[in-house]
């Protein structure tokens, strides 16, 4: 249970400033030391994970693209994990693979939630033919299976990063939508909401105050699990070369251009499928932990 | 009961509906592609007469929704056009194509949906168990990694290292069956992999939430052992959201195949779908997501329907 | 009540001693239950009765070895004809469950397994202990559902719980419980969930069973006057801790602690009715539907006046809160009018401006989802004062205070979460942001059945000093006629979406009485132990 909190002394009519609890950047440190060994470690992986892309310049030996050496060069010496088949620094688009792969999946992710998560609360809060309108089109849209539809989208419009981030975010704003609905649904028939509508209060105001903080919880834990199902599908792509072109590094895309290597015993062509594993089972680690923290909170 | 037909009778309708939109969409989205399929086919260098002609033997002239209508009609009748890349009839190229892939998907079906089913049960009355903590783990880390990473991992070891599978899976209709079998066997357990943790994720989340029911706590109340709680009490309640996962997994694999069909370079209906992409060959991308979609459909509808008809509410109206 | 059994020389058939449960979850480690014992003599009837939190169906699930998830019975002995239950391991407490020591749930409709028919869930323990064949059961069944007055009794047992109606189920829940004819029965709040009229048939069902079949129970109940009709003796508990235990007749005549007299005054609560002042409310010939066709109601009229409050009553289904509804445009009726001062109101929520929305404000039942628990006291109250007049700053702040003097909260509540709040105490932010509108009138819909009856009592006090105070106007929405003798001016009586009966509490309350309304005051149970012998002996002879 919360202690009650001193009296804030702002007095002003600012209602929202009383939301900030000071103590977040503390609460947070306390629970990633009280959570369970596998979460703590997913921590860690995903802020290395960022501190790669953060750096990946200053990290990476060579350039994304250069041909450095022989093709199929062997790990050690000058390349740490050797050369591809055209002879570019396997480790430096590692680096940068991360970079890329990764910043798609996340801005992807982003504008799959923008989209998805204010229709899904307008469609919960209106109701009605807008409701009724939303939730079929998207029964439709989701009625075609995801990796299908945009196979079918990127032949038609292209492999440009741009496309391929519109595609994706728009086909897994569906599967946003649909969540956010279920959720904010049930908070929308909540009596406090009635009585915001029966104030007079508009649809905007509904969503962002009476819904959005309520349902803050599923949608975080859903971020997480987003990121990782559009992280997986990015990587499918490439991996069918569909998704970023050469070349610009992208680690679905270096399993398939190194997969020769794999019938002569060696794992080269395996390190970039494992960082795309390690990446996701980090981040659904921390969602669980997360969702475990919240399920006990909130009810 | 007529209460029932008719709910189901009403589902029916829908996913047919469905289908219908979703034929209209691929239709119209080939339809939006930039150029012309008649440039497509011949190249930017035509001269416009050909492009004419070419468009006149398509039926490009005709109006957007005649063209829609004739195709659809074509659908129906098993005429799914011909494919740009080797001017065959696609429902030829497809035909045995979309058996292998019927084929694996099935042999996974079979391997995961009991080993999901057993290994969820067991988790959610083991729960909180070590047993419960181990299984979970290990399915959430089977969900997390992309199927390439696993079907490598398998020809690495299991082909490569230990030689005992091949790592490609170039079935043909001549083989002898039992050969073909050990050449899908790989493949399908990559397919398991993933379905059946997600499979058994669900599971075990159902027969919790099952349990928690008040009529579960008024079953123990009564004295009764906890085997006979759960095959008399539990499983009853808990047929139509168990069948929900597995027919909604088993409608995954089928899509789920295609990168796994092309890791092992089996001749399958994903295969042929992406690399008719690469190859823009529109009437047999058209084709496979068609039958993708409708599978999904028809999937998603036995689900539906299975639940239905398993709700006493629906069975036994008042 | 005759006293059945009064022979200090019988054992006792169940004995708890020193029962200990603490919670497991979340506050780890809390006493539910804290040292409680009890006897229970073969065929006596204890009541066990307290507020929410007092443990006591914690302790009726702990007479059958048994603790929910999440709660662990930490000490003490629960001694079944002299065998401690706790001290077994589960695979021999087992024949004790169903076969001696049996169950019947607050919601029969949840307790029921929906995927069997009602008498294959009546046969099963019998079975299963090898008490009866199959056969036998099925037989017994038929006499049983006789006995307790269901309709069709041969053909009743081949119905699934979703095809019965809740008062029919509860009894059908007796008989499956009495199947292995039970020495001990546990009753968890048996009657609360059904409307009066519904209770009273199921509380004398089951008190002709148990005392036909001579056998003991627990009654747990939140309501004194229920227990009264059952109970030999009865347990007053209090946040797990036994407050005071005696004959049903002494403790309700003497009681010996201040909580216990406080439970038994809660019904004392009585208005004195109100002279006629301006009509502030008028609603003149409604009908409503939610699907067309299924008119939920008709033609109904009600007028209020300020200062005065108006007691619509009725049973679930009458259609109350459907005028509630009504009255603040989230459902437009097909027919009629309401007007405010004299002024006809738009019928659509949308369509009305904010002055008018200003001047109708609501409080409501569930004071938990009521108040949004991510939103600070001070914001909840506070959006109303800037919404409908503009305050800000300082002016803000005076007025903040003052709402929560009036409610009697105290300041300090303004900086606190919702989830930090009991149920009373979330009741009066509900008032307080009703009043922050500065409304003419408020409709209130069962602001008190979600409390403990103490907490109930306040609430009604608090909201009959603003009336007073400010000369406030309720349209007073309850299914509970003490409530409504508690608060109401001017009752109107409703069935079926329909006007039985409407007029002056004095009017309504008194003789000639309206049938139906005699019908409802009658079922309201007293705290006399004789009112429902009473009762039954008026009753004219019926099914």
């Amino acid at each position: 249970m919360m202690i009650s909190e001193k009296p804030s002394t702002t007095t002003d009519g600012h209602l929202a400033g009383h939301d900030a609890r000071p103590s977040v950047g503390r609460k947070f440190t306390r629970a990633v030391i009280q959570a369970p060994l596998s979460a703590q470690i997913a921590l860690l992986v995903v802020m290395f994970y960022l501190f790669v892309i953060v750096f990946a310049p200053l990290l990476a030996p060579y350039g994304e693209a250069a041909v450095v050496g022989d093709a199929y060069a062997p790990w050690g010496g000058e390349f740490w994990l050797g050369t591809d088949s055209l002879g570019r620094d396997i480790l430096s688009r590692m680096i940068y693979a991360a970079r890329n792969t990764v910043g798609i999946t996340f801005i992807a992710t982003v504008l799959a939630f923008v989209i998805g998560s204010s229709l899904g609360m307008v469609a919960a809060v209106t109701g009605g033919w807008v409701d009724q309108t939303l939730s079929r089109l998207v029964d439709i849209l989701m009625a075609i299976p995801l990796l299908i539809f945009a196979l079918l989208l990127l032949m038609i419009f292209g492999g440009s990063v741009i496309s391929l981030v519109l595609i994706i975010a728009s086909l897994e704003s569906t599967r946003v939508f649909r969540l956010t609905r279920a959720v904010a649904m049930d908070v929308a028939v909540m009596e406090y909401v009635e009585a915001a509508r029966l104030r007079g209060e508009n649809m905007l105001w509904i969503v962002r105050r009476e819904i959005l903080p309520n349902i803050l919880a599923p949608l975080t834990a859903e971020f997480g699990l987003r990121f990782c199902f559009i992280f997986l599908l990015v990587s499918s792509l490439s991996f069918l070369g569909l998704g970023l072109q050469p070349p610009t590094a992208s680690w679905g895309a270096m399993v398939r251009e190194n997969v020769m290597l794999i019938t002569f015993g060696s794992i080269t062509p395996l390190l970039p499928a494992a960082a795309i594993a390690i990446l996701t089972i980090a981040v659904n680690l921390i969602v669980d932990w997360f969702l475990n923290k919240t399920s006990g909170f909130s009810k | 009961m007529n209460k029932l037909l008719l709910t189901v009778a009403k589902r029916l309708g829908l996913g047919l509906f469905t289908l219908l939109v979703i034929s209209l969409i691929i239709f119209l989205a080939v339809d939006m592609l930039p150029g012309d399929i008649a440039t497509e086919i011949l190249g930017q260098m035509a001269t416009p007469d050909a492009v004419a002609a070419i468009r006149a033997e398509l039926g490009l002239n005709l109006p957007i929704h005649e063209r829609y209508l004739d195709w659809l009609g074509g659908l129906v009748q098993g005429d799914l056009g011909n494919s740009l890349a080797t001017d065959r009839p696609v429902a030829s190229l497809i035909g045995d194509r979309l058996m292998n892939t019927l084929y694996l998907a099935g042999l996974a079906a079979l391997i995961s949906v009991p080993l999901a089913l057993g290994l969820g049960v067991l988790a959610a009355l083991y729960r909180n168990t070590l047993v419960d903590r181990v299984v979970s783990v290990s399915s959430l880390a089977a969900i997390s990694m992309p199927e390439f990473f696993i079907a490598y991992v398998l020809i690495l070891f299991i082909s490569v290292q230990l030689g005992w599978l091949p790592s490609l899976s170039k079935v043909d209709a001549d083989q002898p069956w039992l050969d073909r079998i050990q050449l899908m066997i790989l493949p399908a357990i990559t397919l398991t992999f993933v379905t059946c943790a997600h499979m058994m994720r669900m599971t075990r989340a159902t027969i919790i939430n099952l349990l928690s029911s008040p009529y579960i706590e008024m079953a123990r109340l009564k004295g009764l052992g906890p085997w006979r709680v759960i095959v008399r009490h539990t499983l009853p309640n808990a047929w139509a959201p168990i069948v929900n996962v597995v027919v909604m997994n088993i409608a995954y694999l089928i899509t789920g195949v295609v990168v796994v069909e092309v890791v092992f370079v089996y001749p399958g209906l994903g295969q042929l779908m992406v690399d008719s992409v690469a190859k823009r060959d529109l009437p047999v991308v058209q084709a496979a997501s068609l039958i993708f979609a409708a599978t999904y459909i028809l999937f998603n509808l036995i689900a539906d329907v299975v639940s239905i008809v398993s709700n006493p509410k629906l069975l036994h109206p008042k | 009540m005759m006293q059945r059994i009064n022979d200090a020389q019988v054992h006792p058939i169940l004995e708890i001693r020193d029962l200990v449960i603490e919670s497991q979850g979340r506050p780890k480690g809390k006493r539910l239950v804290d040292n409680i014992s009890l006897s229970l003599r073969p065929g006596e009837v204890l009541g066990l009765i307290g507020e929410s939190g007092a443990g006591k169906s914690t302790i009726g699930l702990a007479a059958m070895g048994y603790a929910r998830d999440g709660m662990k019975i930490t000490g003490g002995q629960v001694l079944f004809d002299g065998v401690d239950l706790l001290s077994l391991p589960d695979r021999q407490r087992r024949p004790y469950r169903g076969a001696r020591v049996a169950y019947v749930a607050q919601s029969a409709a949840a307790a029921f397994n929906p995927a069997h028919k009602l008498i294959d869930q009546y046969v099963e323990a019998a079975v299963v202990h090898g008490v009866l064949s199959d056969a036998q059961a099925r037989e017994e069944a038929v006499a049983l559902y006789e006995e307790l007055g269901l309709p069709n009794p041969e053909t009743f047992g081949n119905r699934y719980p979703h095809q019965v109606s809740g008062g029919q189920l509860q009894r059908a829940m007796v008989a499956t419980a009495m199947a292995c004819r039970p020495e001990v029965l546990i009753f968890d709040e048996p009657t609360t969930a059904l409307d009066v009229t519904t209770q009273i048939e199921v509380l004398a069902a089951i008190r002709k069973t148990i005392r036909d079949h001579h056998t003991a129970a627990l009654y747990i109940t939140h309501d004194l006057a229920v227990v009264a009709q059952v109970a030999d003796r009865i347990m007053v508990l209090r946040q797990g801790e036994m407050v005071e235990e005696g004959d049903t007749r002494r403790l309700l005549e003497q009681p010996e602690q201040t909580y216990t007299r406080d439970l038994l005054s809660v019904r004392n609560l009585h208005k004195k009715e109100s002279a006629p002042d301006d009509t502030v409310l008028s609603i003149r010939g409604v009908c409503a539907e939610y699907h067309r066709g299924t008119q939920v109601l008709k033609d109904v009229s009600v007028d209020v006046e300020k200062g005065r409050t108006v007691a619509v009553v009725g049973e679930s289904g009458s259609g109350k809160s459907t005028l509630a509804r009504v009255v603040t445009g989230l459902l437009p009726p097909t027919e009629g009018s309401i007007s405010l001062h004299g002024e006809t109101l738009s019928p659509r929520l949308r369509e009305r401006d904010r002055k008018t929305l200003q001047r109708l404000q609501m409080i409501y039942q569930l004071p938990d989802t009521a108040l949004n628990p991510r939103q600070k006291i001070r914001d909840i109250i506070g959006r109303p004062l800037q919404f409908y007049h503009g305050m800000q700053g300082a002016a803000l702040e005076k007025r903040l205070r003052q709402l929560v003097d009036m409610t009697e909260l105290g300041t300090d509540f303004l900086d606190r979460w919702p989830a930090q709040l009991s149920g009373g105490q979330k009741q009066r932010v509900g008032i307080a942001r009703a009043l922050a509108a500065e409304p003419d009138l408020i409709i209130c819909d069962e602001v008190t059945s979600a409390l403990d009856q103490l907490v109930g009592e306040q609430i009604l006090n608090l909201l009959l000093s603003l009336q007073r105070d400010l000369g406030m106007s309720y349209l007073f929405i309850t299914h509970d006629l003490g409530t409504v003798d508690a608060i109401a001016d001017h009752v109107v009586v409703m069935r079926k979406g329909q006007v039985v009966e409407q007029g002056a509490k004095s009017t309504v309350f008194a003789p000639p009485y309206e049938s139906y309304t005699r019908l409802l005051l009658d079922s309201v149970p007293e705290m006399d132990p004789a009112w429902l012998d009473h009762v039954l002996a008026d009753a004219t002879p019926q099914g």
